[in-house]
C-alpha cells in the first residue's frame, strides 16, 4: 500500500547551503494494510526524516514514495491536501503538537474546516464523540479543555482520534509514546494494535526494541541513515545478523537481570563518518530477512 | 468540589484576562489616555479652527489669553490653531510611518522565519543593510532631491527605513514557533502557509506585536519631529517639529516667547512618555511575573 523506494535525503547545512548533511540513505520499506511496520534505531539515525517524507512535511532528495502505486512526493497543495486525507501522523511531545494558547479540541475544528465544512454542526459533534469513544477518551472530560489541563496520554489519544476522522489508511506514529508515563503508555500501544486491526498500515517509529516487538510483525533497523537489518520481528530477534542489531539487542535492560551482572561487551562497529557512501548492500540470509553487509 | 471550581474558572480565555489585566494597569490606563486625549484634540481641534495655521491673524509675540490660548507667534499666527493642527501631523506621521514599517517588519521577518534557507539568507542581508544604513544621511540625501516635502512622503520615508529590528524579532520568534509541532499538524490539514503564519504562529506572538506596534509610532513620530526641526519638515503643512523649529529659528528663546515652543516640545515628551509607560504597563501584563503584589 504505502511503499517507499530507495528513498534518500540530505539537509543543506552551514551558510548558504554550503554544506551537506545526509539523513537517510538509500531506504526502502513497504507497509501493507493491517499491518504495523517498526523502524528501529538510535537517536541520529533518520527516523524523524523518513516520517517526515512519509507525511510530506520534508521533500524527498532522491527516490519515491508511492501510495497505492502512485508516486506522491512533490505535488501541488491540493494533490497534497487530498492525501493527508489518507495517510496521518502523531508526533513524539503531546504538548508542542498542540498550540498552547487555544483549547486542545480545535484540532477537531481545523480538520472541520478544511475537509468537512458542509457537514452540519450537530452531526460533527457526534462524529468527534464517536471517534473520542474509540480512543477510550470521555468526550466530557476533554472537549473545551486548554493542552495544559489534558495529560500527555489524553492528547496523543485526541491526535489519533483527530487522524480518524480523516478515514486515513496509514498512520505514521513517531515516538508517540515515549513522553508519556508508564501507566498511559500500553494503552496508547494497545490502541495502534487496534488500529491494525482495523486494516490500517501503521508505520510505527521506536527507540525502543521491545515496543517493536510487542506491537509490530516486521521490524527495520536504521543507523546513520541506512537500513542494516529487516524481517519479521520473530527472525530478527531471535537471529539478529548484524553486530549493530545485536548491540541493541542487548543493551535492552531485563527485568530478571542487574546491570553488574550483564556480561555482554558490546561489538565494535564504524564511527559516523560512513554519512557521505553509499550504504552496505543487502543481502537474504532467510526468507525476508535482510541484512547489510559488514565486516 | 474543587474539581467542580476548576471546571468553572479555567477556561475563562486568556485574551479576556490580558484585558481584564491591561485595563487595570494604572500605567496602560494613564499612558492610554493620555495618547488618546491628545489624538482627540489633534482630530477633532481642526474642525473648529482656522484650516490655515499659517495665516497671520493676531497681534504679534502676543502671551497667552482668552483670546489667543497659547498666545500669538512673532509674526502674529495663532500657536493654539499651529498645535492643533501639529499635533495632527503627528499622528499621521506616526501612523503612517510606523504602519509601514510594522507591515515591512513583519512580512520580512515571517517569511525569512517561516521558509529558513536561502530566502531567510537574502532577507537577513536585506535587513541587516538597511540596520547599518546612516538613515539620517540618507534621509538628507532623499529630502533635498525630492519636490514635494508632505507629511505624507516623510511618512513613507520614515516607514522604510524603521522596520529592521522589527524583522529580526519577528524572525526570530517564527523561527522558534515554526518548529513546533502544531504548525506541522496545521500542514497535515492540508493549511497553506500564509494560514499558518496568521493563524498558528501570530497569535503566539500577540503581546510583542502590540508593544512593537507602540513602539514604532512613537519612533516615528520622534524621528519627525526631528527631521522637522533640521529644516527637512514638510514644506506645505504645520507639525509639531516644524513649530519647533520656526520659533527657535526666530529666536523665541531670547525674546521670552515661551508660549511658541514649550506647547509643541511638551506633546512630542507627553506623547512618547506616555507610549513608552503603556508599553511598560502592558509588559506587565503579558508577563505576570512583573506585575507588582
Ligand atoms: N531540518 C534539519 N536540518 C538539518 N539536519 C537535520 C534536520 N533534521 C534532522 N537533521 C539531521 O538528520 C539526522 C537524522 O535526524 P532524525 O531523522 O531526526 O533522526 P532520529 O529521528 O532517528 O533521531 C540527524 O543527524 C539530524 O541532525
Ligand atoms: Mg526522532
Amino acid at each position: 500500500m504505502l511503499e517507499l523506494k530507495h528513498v534518500w535525503k540530505s539537509y543543506r547545512v552551514g551558510a548558504l547551503g554550503s554544506k551537506r548533511l545526509t539523513a537517510v540513505r538509500d531506504v526502502s520499506i513497504d507497509i501493507a494494510p493491517g499491518e504495523v511496520l517498526s523502524v528501529v534505531g538510535e537517536s541520529g539515525s533518520g527516523k524523524t526524516t523518513i516520517g517526515k517524507m512519509v507525511l510530506q512535511l520534508t521533500s524527498v532528495t532522491k527516490g519515491q514514495i508511492l501510495l497505492d502505486g502512485e508516486d506522491v512526493t512533490a505535488r501541488g497543495h491540493a494533490a497534497r491536501k487530498a492525501y493527508y486525507r489518507r495517510v496521518q501522523g502523531v508526533f513524539q511531545d503531546p504538548f508542542s503538537s498542540y498550540n498552547p494558547i487555544f483549547k486542545a479540541d480545535r484540532i477537531f475544528e481545523t480538520v472541520r474546516e478544511s475537509y468537512f465544512a458542509d457537514v452540519k454542526r450537530a452531526e460533527w459533534t457526534a462524529r468527534v464523540e464517536d471517534v473520542l469513544q474509540g480512543v477510550r477518551l470521555d468526550p466530557g472530560s476533554v472537549l473545551g479543555k486548554y493542552p495544559h489541563q489534558l495529560s500527555g496520554g489524553q492528547l496523543q489519544r485526541m491526535l489519533i482520534a483527530r487522524a480518524l476522522l480523516l478515514d486515513i489508511k496509514v498512520l505514521v506514529a513517531d515516538e508517540i509514546i515515549s513522553m508519556l508515563d508508564a501507566s498511559t503508555r500500553i494503552d496508547v500501544l494497545n490502541l495502534l494494535g487496534e488500529l491494525k486491526e482495523r486494516g490500517l498500515g501503521v508505520l510505527f517509529i521506536t527507540h525502543d526494541l521491545s515496543l517493536a516487538n510487542y506491537i509490530s510483525e516486521r521490524v527495520v533497523i536504521m543507523r546513520h541513515g541506512a537500513v542494516v537489518e529487516s524481517g519479521t520481528t520473530g527472525k530478527v530477534f531471535t537471529d539478529p545478523r548484524h553486530p549493530y542489531s545485536r548491540n541493541l539487542l542487548a543493551s535492552v535492560p531485563q527485568l530478571h537481570r542487574k546491570w553488574s551482572d550483564s556480561e555482554a561487551v558490546p561489538e565494535k562497529l564504524e564511527a559516523d563518518g560512513d554519512r557521505d557512501l553509499d550504504p552496505a548492500p543487502l543481502t537474504e540470509v532467510d526468507e525476508g530477512h535482510w541484512v547489510a553487509a559488514h565486516p | 468540589m474543587s474539581a467542580e471550581v476548576v471546571l468553572q474558572t479555567e477556561p475563562v480565555g486568556r485574551r479576556n484576562e490580558h484585558l481584564y489585566f491591561a485595563l487595570r494597569n494604572p500605567k496602560v490606563a494613564i499612558g492610554l489616555s493620555l495618547v488618546l486625549a491628545l489624538l482627540l484634540l489633534g482630530l477633532i481641534g481642526p474642525l473648529f479652527l482656522s484650516d490655515s495655521p499659517n495665516e497671520y491673524v493676531g497681534p504679534k509675540s502676543e502671551a497667552p489669553s482668552g483670546e489667543y490660548w497659547f498666545g500669538t507667534t512673532y509674526f502674529g499666527q495663532d500657536v493654539f490653531t499651529q498645535f492643533v493642527h501639529g499635533l495632527r501631523s503627528s499622528y499621521l506621521v506616526g501612523t503612517l510611518g510606523g504602519g509601514i514599517s510594522f507591515v515591512i517588519g513583519l512580512a520580512v521577518g515571517f517569511t525569512a522565519g517561516y521558509r529558513g534557507g536561502l530566502v531567510d539568507e537574502v532577507l537577513n542581508m536585506i535587513t541587516n543593510v538597511v540596520l547599518v544604513l546612516p538613515a539620517l544621511a540618507v534621509l538628507i540625501v532623499i529630502s533635498s532631491y525630492l519636490e514635494v516635502r508632505g507629511v505624507v512622503t516623510q511618512a513613507v520615508i520614515i516607514g522604510i527605513f524603521s522596520w529592521p529590528w522589527v524583522a529580526r524579532a519577528v524572525r526570530a520568534q517564527t523561527f522558534t514557533l515554526a518548529n513546533r509541532d502544531y504548525v506541522d499538524l496545521a500542514r497535515l490539514t492540508g493549511k497553506r502557509s500564509g494560514q499558518i503564519i496568521v493563524r498558528e504562529i501570530m497569535p503566539n506572538m500577540a503581546s510583542y506585536l502590540l508593544m512593537s506596534m507602540i513602539l514604532l509610532f512613537g519612533g516615528a513620530i520622534l524621528f519627525a519631529a526631528m527631521l522637522d526641526f533640521i529644516g527637512l519638515g514638510p514644506a506645505n503643512a504645520v507639525s509639531l517639529g516644524t513649530m519647533m523649529q520656526q520659533s527657535m529659528a526666530w529666536s523665541s528663546l531670547h525674546l521670552g516667547l515661551w508660549w511658541w515652543f514649550v506647547p509643541p516640545g511638551l506633546a512630542i515628551t507627553l506623547i512618547v512618555g506616555a507610549l513608552y509607560i503603556t508599553n511598560v504597563g502592558l509588559d506587565e501584563v503579558f508577563n505576570p511575573k512583573l506585575r507588582e503584589m
